[in-house]
């Protein structure tokens, strides 16, 4: 709850700059960090890194040895795929399924930069394919298949290939008789596809309707943040839904909110723990415990 | 033809108000002068005002559109059931939290049909406005439509839900008890439903608040109305960081009934009275009516677990991608 972060911003692109921080008298002329999500691992020892939280400093390989948690104050650094996949998958042994389903700028959407214009920087800035990516593997030698969002991909919104791939996810859980995992990490739906973007709700629960029939594990990891389309479909229906400790998850935004009730939100609005107090999480589970504690639900499941 | 006791003008109704109001002042002037026969220069007029009103409905920009389903005259769910079904009994609570009023609904009797009736309903003045909530209901109005539409389901009846929401209400209490599960499940269990679903978008169709009632075997729209993800004022704020691009975001979202249609994701547009449902509610209704009766028997003669079938596979199929390897894109 440190920053106040706009979460639409990123859904525009923009990198949670509000309008707030867009009049600043300087301005960046580069862009921000530039190294793509599969290069970080390459990032040298030698690298400091500050907690936004408590600001304790400590070198990105202390953090990542620490699973992008803060070793003084717990707090959950946001990562992508690739590392949710390291963490969770046995040797980080995996394989990353349907990566070749690409967005297209069907509508010929154009705000104040072309949608395919804004695809093309997001490759280039994260050298992913899209806002999510399906992974399969073992999890203490249970299967599963991950599907991930990556925030730094459009705000990880949610368009058309999000459905897809969580719908064919959803259909190799049928044929293969595997739970399914679905972490979220999204501002919400995105907005360049429009009507498209909306029916993905009704698509992705389809699938999960499907699994259910078939009584087939779903689980949902709801992580900093979970917002508007993904809260209000696949990530509010796990038959377990887990969260990250302080991770923002609502259906409205807080700017949304703040404007409409033109009220202050109270402290720790929409945190994880917040949203687990009125009964919608089942566990907040620290990222050092999470493979463990999903190995456990897992065998539970099955036997 | 008015039934409203003052009609209300959008701006680009105006050139039907000029005649509009020539008519009232005739009507006027017949009144208190019995000897002079007014009646051909009144229907020469209502003649002139049906014209303009069939031209101006024909070259709608989709921001007039979007205008013309918040028309302050526009019928709501509650009109409409009133004038297309006998016996409405409404039905109300989510058996949770409390009632709430932005949703209505309730069996009632559709053609040789018991059908149960969901919707958002809007208020048709200041005070009810607010009663209503402006159309924006909150997780117990969705927890309500569900509890409707499960009974529909135990007594084997048809759906018919009637969208016409701004959103779902964006508020603390919202989220405390949990708009986004609401949603949700709603959707997740509305794909499912073993009777027949039907949704008409009646007036706005905005984003997961339409959608948490909008999961059907077929999905129709009225002739001036909207459906989409976001509303052009939120998209113009979000995308463009202000809120005067709200017209370039209507037609960018290509929310048209027509677009929707065009892109297989609503299955047919219901056609509105001359210049709009709001110059005449029954004739609304009486259109909306004789659709909803056809599409309800197409749909019942399909057998449930084929039409649960068929509803997953026609939402599976929505969304525009394509298989390649490299990071190229395409237009």
């Amino acid at each position: 709850m440190q920053h106040e972060e706009d979460f639409d911003a990123n859904l525009a692109g923009e990198e949670g700059q509000s309008e707030e921080t867009r009049s600043r008298w300087f301005k960046r002329i580069k862009k921000g960090i530039l190294t793509s999500t599969a290069e970080k691992k390459e990032a040298p020892d030698g690298l400091w890194t500050k907690c936004p939280n408590c600001k304790y400093t400590c070198t990105v390989l202390e953090l990542r040895e620490h699973l992008f948690v803060c070793p003084k104050c717990n707090y959950h650094h946001r990562i992508g795929s690739q590392e949710y996949f390291e963490i969770l998958f046995d040797e980080n042994r995996y394989e990353e399924m349907f990566a070749n389903v690409r967005s297209i700028d069907f509508l010929g959407f154009s705000d104040l930069r072309p949608y395919s214009k804004r695809l093309k920087e997001a490759y280039a800035k994260t050298g992913l394919h899209d806002s999510i990516s399906v992974g399969v593997g073992k999890l203490s030698g249970n299967d599963l298949v991950v599907a991930c969002m990556d925030f730094n991909f459009i705000g990880g919104s949610l368009g058309s290939v999000m459905g897809e791939k969580i719908a064919r996810a959803a259909d190799f859980c049928l044929e293969h008789n595997f739970p399914l995992m679905i972490i979220s990490k999204s501002g919400g739906a995105r907005m360049m596809e429009s009507a498209f973007s909306l029916m993905q709700l009704a698509k992705t629960s389809g699938k999960l309707a499907q699994l259910a029939d078939a009584r087939i594990p779903y689980i949902s990891l709801c992580t900093d943040p979970t917002y508007g389309g993904t809260t209000a479909s696949f990530a509010m229906l796990g038959d377990v839904n887990l969260a990250e400790p302080s991770a923002r998850i609502g259906f409205a935004g807080p700017r949304v909110i703040k404007e409409t009730i033109k009220k202050e939100l109270p402290l720790g609005f929409q945190s994880s723990e917040f949203v687990m107090e009125h009964g919608f999480l089942a566990i907040i589970v620290d990222r050092k415990g999470l493979k463990d504690r999903l190995a456990k639900l897992l065998v539970l499941f099955k036997n | 033809m008015p039934e409203l006791k003052q009609r209300q003008f959008l701006e680009f109704e105006k050139p039907i108000k000029e005649l509009y109001d020539q008519v009232e002042q005739l009507r006027h002037m017949a009144e208190k002068n019995q000897k002079v026969d007014y009646s051909n220069a009144i229907q020469q007029l209502e003649q002139s005002i049906l014209e303009k009103r069939k031209e101006i409905t024909q070259h709608l920009t989709a921001w007039q559109k979007v205008q013309m389903s918040r028309h302050p005259d526009r019928p709501y769910t509650l009109s409409y059931i009133k004038r297309i079904s006998k016996n409405f009994v409404e039905l109300h609570g989510d058996r949770h939290v409390r009632d709430d009023k932005a949703m209505v609904g309730g069996f009632a009797q559709l053609g040789g049909h018991t059908v149960m009736f969901v919707g958002q309903q809007k208020g048709v003045n200041t005070k009810m406005r607010t009663m209503r909530n402006f159309g924006m209901a909150n997780p117990e109005g969705y927890r309500k439509a569900l509890r409707l539409m499960k009974l529909a389901e135990k007594f084997n009846k048809p759906i018919v839900t009637l969208i016409d929401t701004p959103g779902a209400f964006p508020g603390i209490e919202a989220e405390e008890r949990g708009q986004g599960e609401a949603i949700a499940r709603n959707i997740f269990e509305m794909i499912r439903l073993k009777v027949p679903v039907i949704c008409v978008i009646i007036g706005e169709g905005a984003s997961g608040g339409a959608l948490g009632i909008g999961v059907g075997d077929r999905v129709l729209m009225m002739e001036n109305t909207w459906y989409t993800v976001i509303s052009p004022e939120s998209c113009s704020s979000i995308l463009w960081r202000s809120w005067d691009m709200k017209e370039k975001a209507a037609e960018e979202l290509k929310l048209t009934p027509e677009h929707m249609l065009k892109f297989g994701l609503v299955d047919a547009i219901i056609p509105e009275p001359l210049g709009g449902a709001h110059w005449n509610y029954d004739e609304a209704a009486a259109i909306l009516k004789s659709h909803l009766l056809k599409v309800i028997e197409e749909v019942k003669a399909i057998p449930a677990e084929e039409r649960v079938r068929q509803r997953i596979a026609k939402f599976s199929k929505m969304g525009f991608w394509e298989e390649r390897e490299e990071n190229e894109v395409h237009g």
